[in-house]
């Protein structure tokens, strides 16, 4: 018996031994990843991030560098933190703030602790910082914006958020990412590939030297640059011109879908969104409710596209072959159903077909077209479907898929949607003659509207638009260079676009042509409404206004949109004729035009709503007339609060 | 003829496995303490070069240790002991302080730690007491004078302020117990040690009431004669003065740092900034060492690749952190393999000892299973985190010559005995 005390106590001891192993390396152990190593340090080596270039290979964007001072939380030792919080200029409050920040986020890993140190700051700082064990600081890579303009189409790069370290695993805290335009569309080919350097550390945090000789490091990647489709003197004119409105503007090249221009209004300047001042403007921006400046309304916009759409439907009735272009409708002054006015109508010659019909906007004329599509067939709901599908080849209704990340499917209705509406069988094309005229339930965006004219040009097909123009002269996607066909036959487009062509001829657009180009286009006013206090209000009609030049080889077609401005042909018309003519000529001739845009601003009636005043729709007696912007006057992209940015 | 019969009769299993430790820790020991690259496996510039000296001069005792006659080292076991004696003596001369402990003797460029030797020494002079034919364990008279054998060097150790090598002399408890030493002491030793933690953990009272209880319950419902009241009593009462001694000798004895080792143990600290500090220091080395075992997973991360072995994060990682490297390189694979090393050689060595037929050769061999028990247990323990700090090295592994030498000695004279089994009568 008593041989066997020892030799149990032995056995047990090994027993207990193993189990405490088992329990350390093999249980609670998370599997071993060399970067939560903190005996290696990982030293990223961040590329240099791609440039940007115009269609005409002007630098948009290019990199200045920038320094952030980074941390490991459980590596900082006690230090002399009123000296570090004077180099840093910051307050001991400040420290503890960003040290329990980073340490919830995590105490192994690397955080931010002062992003985007100056110049001047960084060479102070860059002799002192070994002294502080856990901090170093990091080089990165800021944008350098050469320009003023196009920050809904450039976007901008800031610090990646939570979410997208703990989802992508290429990302760690503090690393800059596309968070708007092409820079977020662009991301993976503008980064490039960071590089990583494991260096091994002793245990006073001393680099002994690289980990395993090197074998797991990697050069950085450099980013690739792109060039994109915009035109950034076009793009320029536009922003001016859209000064003191609110609205958008997307010009295409029809022969291949590149979008030329994309202008949002109000906008902001990009560098507003670079280095240590980004998130304060940031906010600023976000939290205008009122103008919106980071709501791209070129391409998120959803509003019903009034009489451009028109057109659409002399084309479905012509397909349908419903209607002839000689086939007359009379008009008294709108659409009559018996004797019940369904729809209005302003004066003009009557009875008129479909080249008049198209050029004076007649509204009467398309809702008699409508109703010969949707009754052609035995029931309403086949009618509408088929008229459905038409519309929807010209790239409305959906997604267009276009290469920016951000969009809105818009809406064309169908059978389905009225019968969800009223009932299977519960509705006839009386219901719904609205949608004739661009009015009722159908919806487009900008850009849905301007590729809807891009196809018209084209006589028959679109190209899916696009900002991409090339990555280093590789070639782009091919789903950007294939013809999407509309529904409708070649044949059919040759009296429409006469019809738009003598809208500017003899039509809604005679005061707009420019000399010397053939332009088509087409006129719109919508109606439109806003919840105040809880009442549905209609506002003064938006502006709208299509158009593509020149007739025969067309070089653009465009759309713009000016919230609340009346008459299609009074901002919207205005500003697309001297976009077309800036395009095709290089200058503008028709200064009195430009005059008129650039000294009429539609503030006063963008503040309505809220100031609180009694107003008359579209019986705007005198339109607000503000001194003539140039290029070099300053704007306030908000409209909430003075200028307070932070440059 | 004669003598290479002898040879065959080594017990070759143990030494395979004592070859196994010595190469095994070798390799570590070069992981644990080069810089940079190894040019020369005997650069005495380098702990690892000089280890692999020490080991071939290990070999080279080896052989002397077999060489000599078996009955020399019973013969000779009183002046070995007298000498191992004089020598720890000579330290307060003589000796040289490494870290806080007058513990070497300094010879040259090298050093010499005589309380290893005193290790095989005093198990020499205890086996040659225990083995008298006038010599009865049983009785209390011959139990004290052993006992004064093992305290004298003990007392002699813990002077030199070595504790860490004063509670290995605890191992010949075992050997005691094993020759004879009546149940009692057992059941005393373990009543203590609970008690002890209990007087700590909670409180004298507590640990008291406790043990009273205990006893009384014992005496009342156990016991089948008229319930003493007396004994009972007086058992109490010696509870609580050694509930108080406790108390006492942890707060007034201990040294600091002995005091807050047991205070983390214990988990006796409640103030979360006190802790923190304490963790920051004291725990320092066991953190590490926790990190670097746990961090090397079921395989480990390979020979010389330990990213917190080449980082030298873990203090004193070459000498007794060694496990810690091990764990971090070889994984749960490599630390479970050195584990069950270790208990096989024990097992191997009390299953020779009970097979000896001379008194002598058995309780030498309970001595050599004994201490390198005691070594494994408190090594690997404290590396683990199962035991309080104690730093003494894991035998055969950790980097030291007089350490390697005096371990190879206590076990290869065992060896050399068990081969003179057949000789016995």
């Amino acid at each position: 018996m008593r041989k066997l005390l020892l030799i149990s106590v032995i056995v047990a001891v090994g027993v207990i031994f193993i189990a405490r192993l088992f329990y350390l390396q093999v249980y609670n152990e998370d599997p071993y990843s060399l970067y939560e190593d903190n005996a290696i340090r990982k030293v990223f080596d961040y590329p240099k991030r791609g440039y940007i270039f115009d269609r005409n290979g002007k630098l948009l964007v290019a990199n200045q560098p920038s320094y952030d001072v980074m941390f490991i939380p459980r590596e900082v030792k006690p230090l002399d933190t009123l000296e570090f919080c004077n180099l840093l200029k910051i307050t001991k409050e400040d420290f503890i703030k960003f040290y329990d920040k980073a340490y919830r986020y995590s105490p192994r890993l690397p955080s931010v602790f002062i992003p985007q140190l100056s110049r001047m700051e960084y060479a102070v700082l860059q002799e002192k910082i070994r002294k502080y064990e856990g901090f170093y600081i990091q080089k990165r890579s800021l944008r350098d914006y050469q320009t003023t303009i196009g920050a809904n189409v450039l976007g901008d790069i800031g610090e990646v958020n939570n979410y997208i370290i703990e989802n992508d695993p290429y990302y760690k805290s503090g690393d800059l990412i596309g968070k708007q335009g092409v820079e977020l569309s662009y991301e993976e080919v503008l980064r490039g590939v960071k590089g990583i350097k494991f260096i091994q550390k002793d245990r006073f945090n001393r680099d002994i030297g690289p980990y395993k000789d090197g074998i797991y490091d990697t050069l950085p990647q450099p980013g690739k640059d792109i060039t994109i489709t915009i035109d950034s003197e076009l793009q320029e004119y536009g922003e001016l011109l859209m000064r003191h409105k609110h609205g958008g503007i997307i010009a295409i090249e029809p022969s291949s879908g590149e979008i030329i221009s994309m202008v949002s209004a109000p906008s902001y300047n990009p560098n507003l969104l670079v280095g240590r001042q980004r998130s304060r403007n940031f906010s600023k921006l976000y939290t205008d409710t009122i103008a919106k400046p980071l709501f791209d309304r070129s391409l998120k916009a959803q509003y019903p596209p009034g009489s451009p759409f028109k057109v659409l439907s002399a084309l479905i009735g012509l397909q349908e072959k419903v209607v002839t272009t000689e086939d007359q409708f009379t008009c008294r002054h709108g659409y009559y159903l018996g004797n019940r006015r369904l729809t209005g109508c302003h004066s003009h010659a009557s009875p008129l077909s479909m080249n008049q019909g198209i050029a004076q906007s007649c509204n009467a004329y398309f809702v008699n077209v409508y109703r010969r599509i949707i009754d052609k067939y035995p029931k309403p709901a086949e009618g509408m479907d088929v008229w459905s599908n038409h519309v929807k080849s010209f790239g409305l209704g959906d997604y267009l898929g276009y290469d920016l990340k951000i969009g809105n499917k818009g809406r064309i209705p169908d059978a389905a949607f009225y019968d969800k509406w009223y009932g299977k069988n519960r509705w006839s094309s009386t219901y719904n003659i609205s949608n004739s005229i661009g009015q009722g339930e159908v919806e487009t965006t900008p850009i849905q509207l301007a590729n809807m004219v891009a196809a018209i040009a084209n006589r028959g097909y679109y190209y899916t638009p696009h900002i991409i123009k090339n990555i280093e002269g590789a070639p782009i996607d091919e789903k950007y260079t294939t013809r999407n066909y509309t529904t409708i036959d070649k044949e059919h487009f040759e009296p429409v676009v006469q019809g738009m062509f003598d809208v500017y001829n003899t039509g809604t657009a005679y005061n707009l042509q420019v000399p010397g180009i053939e332009i088509c286009g087409k006129t719109g006013t919508a109606e439109n409404f806003m919840n105040i206090n809880g009442k549905r209000t209609q506002l003064t009609d938006h502006s709208i206004f299509v158009a593509f030049a020149p007739k025969d080889n067309p070089k653009i077609a465009i759309a713009v949109f000016v919230e609340n401005g009346y008459w299609g042909s009074r901002f919207a018309g205005r500003i697309a004729s001297l976009m077309i003519e800036k395009y095709i000529k290089g200058e503008v001739t028709m200064t009195s035009m430009e005059n008129w845009i650039l000294t009429h601003s539609l503030e006063d009636e963008y503040a309505k709503p809220y100031s609180g005043k009694e107003f008359g729709i579209n019986r705007q007696s005198a339109l607000q007339v503000i001194d003539k912007i140039t290029k070099d006057t300053v704007v306030n992209p908000t409209s909430t609060r003075p200028s307070s940015f932070n440059q | 003829m004669q003598r290479e019969y002898k040879l065959l009769n080594f017990d070759w299993l143990t030494i395979i496995i004592f070859l196994l430790l010595v190469g095994f820790g070798w390799l570590n020991i070069i992981s644990a303490s080069h810089v940079g690259e190894i040019n020369d496996y005997f650069d005495m510039d380098q702990p690892y070069g000089k280890q692999s000296v020490f080991i071939l001069f290990t070999l080279a005792l080896i052989v002397l240790i077999l060489a000599l006659d078996a009955k020399f080292y019973e013969r000779f076991a009183s002046i070995i002991y007298v000498v191992s004696i004089l020598s720890l003596v000579g330290l307060f001369i003589f000796g040289k302080n490494v870290n806080g402990a007058t513990a070497w003797y300094g010879i040259g460029g090298m050093t010499l730690q005589p309380s290893e030797f005193a290790k095989f020494a005093t198990s020499l002079a205890v086996a040659k007491y225990m083995s008298d034919l006038q010599t009865n364990m049983k009785t209390f008279k011959d139990q004290a004078k052993t006992m004064a054998l093992i305290v004298l060097p003990a007392i002699l150790i813990l002077l030199q302020n070595d504790a860490g090598s004063t509670v290995v002399y605890a191992a010949f408890f075992f050997v005691f117990y094993r020759e004879g030493l009546q149940q009692i002491y057992l059941v005393i030793a373990v009543f203590l040690i609970v008690l002890a933690v209990l007087a700590l953990k909670f409180n004298v009272v507590i640990a008291s009431a406790v043990a009273a209880i205990i006893i009384f319950g014992h005496h009342f419902f156990g016991q089948r004669k008229r319930p003493q009241l007396i004994q009972p009593i007086a058992i109490v009462i010696a509870c609580i003065a050694v509930s108080f001694g406790i108390k006492y000798f942890y707060s007034s004895i201990l040294q600091p740092h002995q005091k807050d080792r047991i205070s983390l143990w214990l988990r006796l600290e409640k103030d979360p900034i006190k802790l923190h500090e304490m963790k920051q220091t004291i725990l320092y080395n066991l953190n590490e060492s926790e990190k670097a075992i746990s961090s090397g997973g079921l395989t480990g991360k390979g020979f010389l690749q330990g990213t917190r072995t080449t980082g030298k994060f873990v203090p004193e990682q070459h000498t007794d952190y060694i496990f810690s490297t091990v764990g971090e390189e070889w994984g749960f694979l490599g630390s479970s393999f050195v584990v069950i090393l270790f208990v096989g050689l024990l097992l191997r060595i009390l299953y020779l000892a009970e097979l000896q037929k001379s008194t002598f050769s058995r309780v030498y061999g309970y001595c050599v299973a004994s201490i390198f028990f005691i070594h494994f247990l408190i090594n690997i323990g404290m590396v683990m985190g199962l035991i309080p700090t104690i730093g003494i090295p894991l035998p055969f592994f950790s980097y030291g010559g007089s350490g390697l030498w005096a371990y190879t000695i206590l076990l290869f004279i065992f060896i050399k005995l068990d081969s003179n089994r057949i000789n016995e009568w």
